[in-house]
């Protein structure tokens, strides 16, 4: 029969020659395998000074966008919450009042809009839904916490900084310094 | 030669101080109480040291980076160890005999600590040079089963007592190899003493001088030794993945640490002897008449040469320990009764031939 790949190997069932049986050779050749593991390069890798980097396709926490002017980009529409399997996106509608045009871009947008990170199984469907691109996954993964109730992230966790009024603190959510 | 600052050196000043101004009936316990003093803090510090290394050697034979972050490079983690169980409870089962159970970790320590007495840590450095320094050493090391018998026994729980069984036949039948191994070496000495065993290898250590029965006898000596001290792969008084830990298994907080640090002691003190009858203890190393080389060997001082052979042989025995599998304890008794004791037998009776002929130098 011919093997599919080229490690295939038979198997020896030749009855154990005396040097075999004897048992002291593979003994010897076994701790010479473990000491030359000494000078093999160690592969760990120093967790909290030293990180893996994600790959460009990660998908960690989201982010609630924000347009170039500030405003939040999300306008309720709940098509996040639909595509979502795990059922995890709550939110609350809210019409925009005259004199808000600089907090909102449209008419209609989300005055509450929650998260349970405990459901979420960061699949980036909402992601993927979104008209708008109000929301999106970074590269971050939420921190552990003593406390469900913490898992449920709202609008404060999730929105990122205002780029007008908080120029630093937007570039360096979106990681760009 | 360097003996300004020898261990020898400092044992004259202080014996000579203190018989001076005390007394030599008030200096004799004087000593006793600094030796005593002495042996517990060599045991804290080498049971940190052996912890340390067994979990280093073991992190670079599987290609880890081991214990890095408590201390610099590490080095403070079997101190923290030490602290966290010394916090924790040191619990005692209900159904347990509370007499043995206290006693048995003590009895053990007890067992390790007398070894430690006839051992040369240097020349002319040992705590009592016994005419039977050999003899004494194993009969001393046969004591340890008495104490793992009662752990296993006292805790009332069938792990415990599995372990302790095992661990009976296992030290008991080992015995017998590792005793025939020592009086293989004995009979070129031809003295039990520890200090006419050192000096006896003045012209070449005895792995070298006695031909193949030595390297035979070390062989089995260090296999017997492994199994004596209950360490992998002969580790079935403990075996974690059948008997959870064994005749310790009911023990915590600092009981379990004396345990803890009675097999590293006993994997110490044969190492020890180990390189007393095989490698010369504080001998240095000397190759015939290189002058030059011999010289540069003696300014060496004599306990690093008696450590550094110790430690290498240790580091063997955690080499054994990480590369190979627990045997059953079928395999384990063949090993002892059909194998390494007509082995040693014959090595023995070899070795007399040898003996009677003179064909050692």
């Amino acid at each position: 029969m011919q093997a599919l790949t080229n490690r295939a190997q038979a198997v020896n069932r030749a009855p154990m020659t005396f040097w075999e049986r004897i048992y002291l050779v593979n003994i010897f050749k076994g701790m010479l395998i473990t000491f030359s593991h000494i000078f093999k390069k160690k592969p760990t890798i120093q967790y909290p000074e030293q990180k893996r980097p994600f790959s460009p396709v990660f998908r960690g926490l989201h982010v609630l966008n924000r347009d170039e002017q500030g405003r939040e980009r999300c306008t309720a529409c709940g098509l996040c919450a639909v595509a979502c399997p795990a059922e995890a996106i709550t939110m609350e509608a809210a019409e925009r009042l005259p004199g808000e045009e600089n907090l909102y871009r449209e008419e209609k947008y989300a005055a509450r809009y929650e998260i349970n990170m405990l459901r979420c199984i960061f699949c980036g469907l909402c992601e993927e839904a979104c008209p708008k691109d109000a929301i999106y996954l970074s590269e971050t993964f939420a921190p552990a916490n003593f406390n469900r109730s913490t898992f449920i992230y709202s609008k404060k966790d999730l929105l990122i900084p205002n780029p007008v009024t908080e120029p630093e603190a937007y570039a360096k959510a979106k990681g760009l310094n | 030669m360097l003996n300004t600052i020898s261990f020898e050196a400092i044992k004259t000043a202080v014996q000579q101080w203190l018989n001076m101004h005390w007394g030599p009936h008030l200096a004799f316990i004087a000593e006793c109480i600094l030796i005593g003093l002495l042996v517990i803090v060599f045991f804290a510090v080498l049971g940190l040291l052996l912890v340390f290394m067994e979990r280093k050697v073991s992190a670079v034979m599987q290609i880890r980076l081991g214990p890095n972050r408590v201390g610099p490079k590490g080095w403070l983690q079997t101190s923290a160890d030490t602290l966290k169980l010394m916090l924790k409870e040191g619990l005692t089962p209900d159904g347990a005999d509370k007499f043995l159970f206290n006693l048995a970790p003590f009895l053990i320590m007890i067992a390790a600590m007398l070894i430690m007495v006839p051992i040369a840590f240097a020349r002319n450095f040992q705590i009592w040079d016994i005419n039977i320094g050999v003899l004494y050493i194993s009969s001393i090391a046969s004591i340890s089963v008495i104490a793992i018998l009662m752990a296993g026994w006292s805790s009332n729980n069938k792990y415990a007592l599995l372990g302790a069984m095992r661990s009976g036949a296992q030290i008991i039948s080992y015995e017998l190899s590792a005793g025939v191994a020592v009086i293989t070496m004995v009979m070129l000495t031809q003295s039990l003493s520890i200090q006419d065993i050192i000096l006896s290898q003045q012209n070449g250590w005895w792995i070298f001088k006695g031909h193949i029965p030595a390297i035979i006898a070390f062989i089995i000596f260090m296999i017997a030794a492994t199994a004596e001290t209950n360490r992998a792969p002969f580790d079935l008084a403990e075996a974690e993945s059948e008997l959870t830990a064994g005749f310790h298994t009911e023990y915590s907080g600092m009981k379990f640490a004396l345990f803890f640090l009675a097999e590293y002691i006993n994997v110490f003190i044969v190492c020890a002897v180990a390189a007393i009858l095989f490698f010369g203890g504080w001998m240095p190393f000397h190759i015939g008449n290189w002058e030059g080389f011999n010289h540069i060997m003696d300014y060496i001082p004599s306990s690093i040469w008696f450590l550094g052979k110790t430690f290498c042989l240790i580091f063997l025995i955690m080499w054994f320990r990480w590369t190979f599998p627990r045997l059953r304890i079928d395999q384990l008794l063949n090993l002892e009764w059909k194998y390494l004791l007509p082995i040693s037998l014959a090595n023995l009776l070899l070795m007399t031939i040898i003996v009677v002929l003179k064909w050692y130098l």
